[in-house]
């Protein structure tokens, strides 16, 4: 094996994962909407945006939730240990050009299941004040 | 608004078969910052006992936006796509999407609730390979608003 991955001896619930922020910033849009072939408007165009209520364009949920679930594939050493990942979208990630937007996640276990080897963890995505995914929930496998 | 209950428990066929390449898969997991070796190196995911290098966690969702598009467009649905926001997402994986899959999907809306003119929508599209492994079950929920 070329990669440890984390063992349940090692985890216990109430146990902080390593947090992380990402910078968002115009070209990551650009970079997302290329690689999940998510066109919509409301990513690029700032003047569509503003046109339905938005002080500008805004992130795409989705590339916040996939940006977000590193902090915990990175802690548990194989991305392929996360079987299960759910979150529920609160508020949107503004995005200025100038500066861009930064995103702080950070986890904590909630759970261990020594019977199936499995730990949930619970993830906090803040943008500011903002809690911008809300029930963020992971289920990792691990050794 | 014509997305009503008489949506629930509606099926779609099964999406044209996705063929997960490598190159997509790095490309997503760079955009997403997925740092792992293990999206990039086909070395180093078979060492990790994977048959080819893995998608990052959220990738299903390329696929399944593709089951999802089938309802959006139903022109009996008459879904407005600028009205349409995206509330929640999960996805549980019974193994790690790999390139190489061939995947297909099955989309199922599995509840509307109509709430003060606008409409919740729950969706679950079950991904399977053509050989018929099942590979992930993707659940979004989607708000639809109602005119003003």
């Amino acid at each position: 094996m070329t990669n440890v991955v984390l063992s349940i001896k090692d985890v216990e619930v109430g146990q902080q994962l390593p947090s992380r922020t990402i910078h968002i910033s115009r070209a990551s849009l650009v970079q997302y909407t290329g690689a999940s072939l998510d066109r919509n408007r409301l990513h690029w165009d700032e003047r569509f945006a503003r046109s339905v209520g938005l002080p500008d364009v805004i992130a795409h949920g989705m590339l916040t939730m996939g940006t977000a679930i590193n902090v915990v594939s990175n802690w548990v050493g194989d991305a392929g240990r996360v079987v299960e990942y759910g979150v529920r979208f609160t508020k949107p990630v503004v995005v200025p050009y100038e500066g861009g937007a930064d995103v702080e996640a950070t986890g904590v276990v909630t759970v261990v299941d020594a019977q199936t080897r499995r730990a949930t963890v619970e993830l906090k995505v803040t943008c500011g004040t903002d809690k911008v995914l809300g029930r963020a929930l992971a289920v990792v496998a691990l050794d | 608004m014509a997305v009503n209950a008489v949506f629930t428990g509606r099926s779609y066929p099964p999406t044209a078969p996705y063929a997960v390449g490598r190159e997509k898969i790095r490309e997503f997991a760079e955009a997403v910052g997925a740092d792992d070796v293990v999206h990039i190196d086909s070395v180093q995911a078979r060492a990790r006992g994977y048959r080819d290098v893995i998608a990052p966690p959220t990738f299903a969702v390329l696929i399944a936006q593709q089951c999802d598009r089938q309802f959006i467009v139903d022109p009996e649905a008459g879904i407005d796509f600028n009205r349409l926001v995206h509330g929640e997402q999960r996805f549980v994986h019974h193994r790690p999407i790999t390139a190489g899959d061939e995947i297909v999907g099955v989309l199922t809306v599995d509840s509307v609730k109509v709430v003060g003119g606008n409409a919740m929508v729950m969706t679950r599209s079950e991904l399977s390979t053509i050989e018929g492994e099942p590979v992930c079950t993707a659940t979004s929920t989607v708000v639809i608003r109602g005119g003003e």
